[in-house]
């Protein structure tokens, strides 16, 4: 059974997929998404995006690394098995610090990419879009904006006269 | 403020740059976004060329061959390598040092310059940053196989030993095992996440190309190229809101691999200055090392760029102009690094130690007086000739600099590791070192490994990140009158 997904129009400059953008975000929809071959500058704003929180979960990645790793070689060097090499301390943050030093840098791009990921709900296997040929233009020269048709304030007649001013094209994509 | 009145058409100022003010754009003969994809993936989607197989081949039994003699030596015992008392380290750190030096320029390209905004970098982080993960990869191999007995290589892992003894984390090549490692495992990642939007490209073409096919068996194939480059693109459909984080993202691990990668080398040459062998224990070690990789890594990129963009016609988009940035920055790092011999020389006079003294005299008028005098000719004399636009622009003298770079900085890691070890405190134990025709094979094998590596590399995959390249022209500029923006809008 196939189902509607939603509206796609098709835009050949960004500049016009701009514009609906700010129609539409204006209009106060809230399940929408322009698709682009590239990001563009100034599109977060046109579509009313805040600031991506990932860098929280970097902070996180990085904060983890840094105190695992001297908690780490605390544990190995200077009490699990403690022995003492040439005289130094058992423990210290300054030999320690190297090793952590990565350690930080790891499980922070770490973060950062798992929040990307968990953000952007990928990997996914399917998406109607995708079944869409039209749609592969995305990857290559073509700006598309989609509303779905889930969102509350959503009608086809009144979506289409929205998405029409300097649109290609105009279709409404099934869920298969 | 231009001289001429304003008309009501035209605003009071002159949006227009003066010719000799313009920049040279990132992409000649203003190109449409459709032909960026098309150009770059036809390189995927196109015959293989008969040169690839010529490279290829032999590339392949080369690196054969050196696998062959790392197995010789890990069935036989280390003795088959030229190593001995005194100088214990030999050509496998050498080309430790040499390979994971030129992986340096991938992530400052694709880091250092991204934080920078240099968008030139642009059309050639994506072969760098392979060039960064293949040369890791080859200088992986030497410290592993190095220990001798392979079998024990997992005694730097932070895992208790059969006597339950940890790693000992007070020795810096504990560091730098845990150093290379995230420095792979970071520049894979980074490589990877750039891969996704292309990666995208390539599955949306199959899907289009698949229409004409008529062929089962096409068929068949392009459905698994499908899949395959489908699952590596995580259903990436270039929505904005996940631009939005990706951005973000993108951002973020640039800001993580610019201090990675200038610590790497740094912890690279802690495995020497730590020490207290002279002509190693010394402060200007981080900086000198991290400078000499970056000089090394754009030797190794334009040995690289130079003949792949004229066999695949990229000119239009690896153009002049960055090979000439290329060669400015070549020159630049070149500079420091013949300023830190000087510096070297300086201090070991300066300093007042006998010993330090004696081992940069040693270095210059030794036994291996040869290799010193290669690589100041190569390093500090051959850059020099990238100040003349003459030299920048001709392809040809380019190329044999770059070859030049790379051949001198292998003999400052040479220089650095082998005289430094053969003489030092006390004259009884000082010798003499030289390679067996197993560590020639192994370094050469090694050079293949890579080259195989790199050939597949750009074969399968987008050899160019061509989102990112799409992004720099004014096409993609929403407020330029070739994005699309209306005259009002628009700036010059």
């Amino acid at each position: 059974m196939s189902r509607a997904h939603g509206i796609l129009a098709e835009y050949p400059t960004p500049a016009a997929a701009m514009a609906a953008a700010v129609r539409v975000r204006d209009a106060g929809y809230s399940r929408w998404d322009v698709h682009t071959p590239f990001p563009v500058h100034g599109m977060d704003e046109a579509m009313g995006l805040k600031n991506s929180p990932v860098g929280w979960f970097t902070f996180l990645g990085g904060l983890s690394g840094y105190t695992g790793g001297m908690l780490m070689i605390w544990f190995m060097n200077a009490y699990h098995y403690d022995i003492v090499v040439g005289g130094k301390p058992l423990f210290s943050g300054f030999y320690a610090f190297p090793v952590c030093y990565e350690l930080t840098i790891l499980l922070g791009a770490f973060g950062s990419i798992l929040g990307m990921l968990i953000l952007n709900r990928l990997p996914r296997w399917h998406h109607p879009l995708l079944s869409n040929l039209r749609f592969a233009q995305v990857t290559h020269d073509k700006f598309f904006l989609v509303i779905e048709c889930d969102d509350v304030k959503y009608d086809e007649a009144r979506a289409r006269a929205l998405l029409q001013a300097g649109a290609d094209h105009i279709e409404m994509v099934e869920d298969d | 403020m231009s001289a001429h009145a304003p008309t009501d058409s035209s605003p009071a100022y002159s949006t227009t740059t003066p010719p000799e003010l313009q920049r040279v754009p990132l992409v000649l003969g203003q190109r449409s976004l459709g032909w960026i994809s098309d150009k770059i993936s036809s390189i995927v989607e196109g015959d293989t060329p008969r040169w690839w197989w010529y490279a290829f081949i032999p590339s392949f039994l080369i690196a054969t061959l050196g696998f062959a003699a790392i197995g010789y030596m890990i069935t036989t015992g280390i003795g088959v390598w030229g190593l001995n008392n005194p100088v214990m380290w030999g050509w496998a750190i050498v080309n430790f040092v040499w390979w994971i030096g030129i992986g340096h320029a991938g992530t400052l390209i694709s880091a250092i310059l991204f934080l920078l905004r240099q968008k030139w970098r642009t059309s050639i982080n994506r072969a760098a940053e392979a060039m960064t993960i293949f040369a890791v990869m080859c200088a992986g191999i030497f410290p592993a196989i190095h220990v001798g007995r392979v079998w024990y290589l997992w005694y730097p892992l932070p895992i208790p030993n059969g006597n339950d003894i940890w790693p000992q984390f007070r020795s810096p090549l504990l560091w730098d095992v845990f150093a290379v490692s995230t420095y792979f495992t970071v520049s894979l990642l980074f490589w990877y996440m750039g891969l996704i939007p292309d990666l995208a490209t390539l599955r949306d073409r199959l899907r289009v190309q698949a229409l004409r096919l008529t062929d089962p068996a096409a068929k068949f194939i392009n459905k698994a190229k499908q899949a395959l480059y489908g699952f590596f693109a995580l259903g990436w459909t270039g929505s904005n809101r996940h631009w939005s984080h990706y951005e973000k993202m993108y951002l973020l691990l640039a800001g993580l691999s610019t201090p990675l990668v200038l610590s790497v080398h740094s912890i690279v040459s802690f495995d020497f200055a730590v020490s207290q062998v002279p002509g190693w224990h010394t402060t200007i070690f981080p900086p000198y090392f991290v400078a000499g990789a970056i000089f090394s890594g754009f030797g190794m990129v334009l040995t690289l760029m130079i003949p792949m963009r004229s066999l695949f016609k990229l000119e239009e988009i690896i153009t002049e102009r960055h090979i000439e940035l290329m060669c400015k920055v070549t020159l630049a790092t070149g500079s420091i690094v013949g300023y830190a011999y000087g510096m070297e020389f300086f201090i070991a006079w300066y300093g007042g130690s006998p010993y330090e003294l004696y081992a940069f005299k040693n270095r210059a008028f030794g036994p291996y007086w040869w290799a010193y005098w290669i690589m100041v000719s190569c390093n500090v004399i051959s850059p020099q000739f990238f100040w003349f636009k003459k030299v920048r622009t001709n392809m040809v003298a380019v190329f044999v600099l770059s070859i030049f770079v790379n051949i001198g900085m292998w003999f400052e890691r040479f220089v650095i590791v082998v005289t430094s070890l053969h003489r030092d405190f006390l004259p009884a134990s000082w010798g003499h070192y030289g390679p067996t025709w197993v560590d020639v094979v192994t370094y050469v094998g090694t050079m293949g490994f890579f080259m195989t590596l790199f050939l597949l590399f750009i074969r399968f995959l987008p050899l160019i990140a061509i989102s990112e390249v799409k992004g720099v022209t004014p096409q993609a500029d929403p407020h330029h009158e070739l994005g699309g923006a209306t005259r009002e809008g628009a700036r010059g």
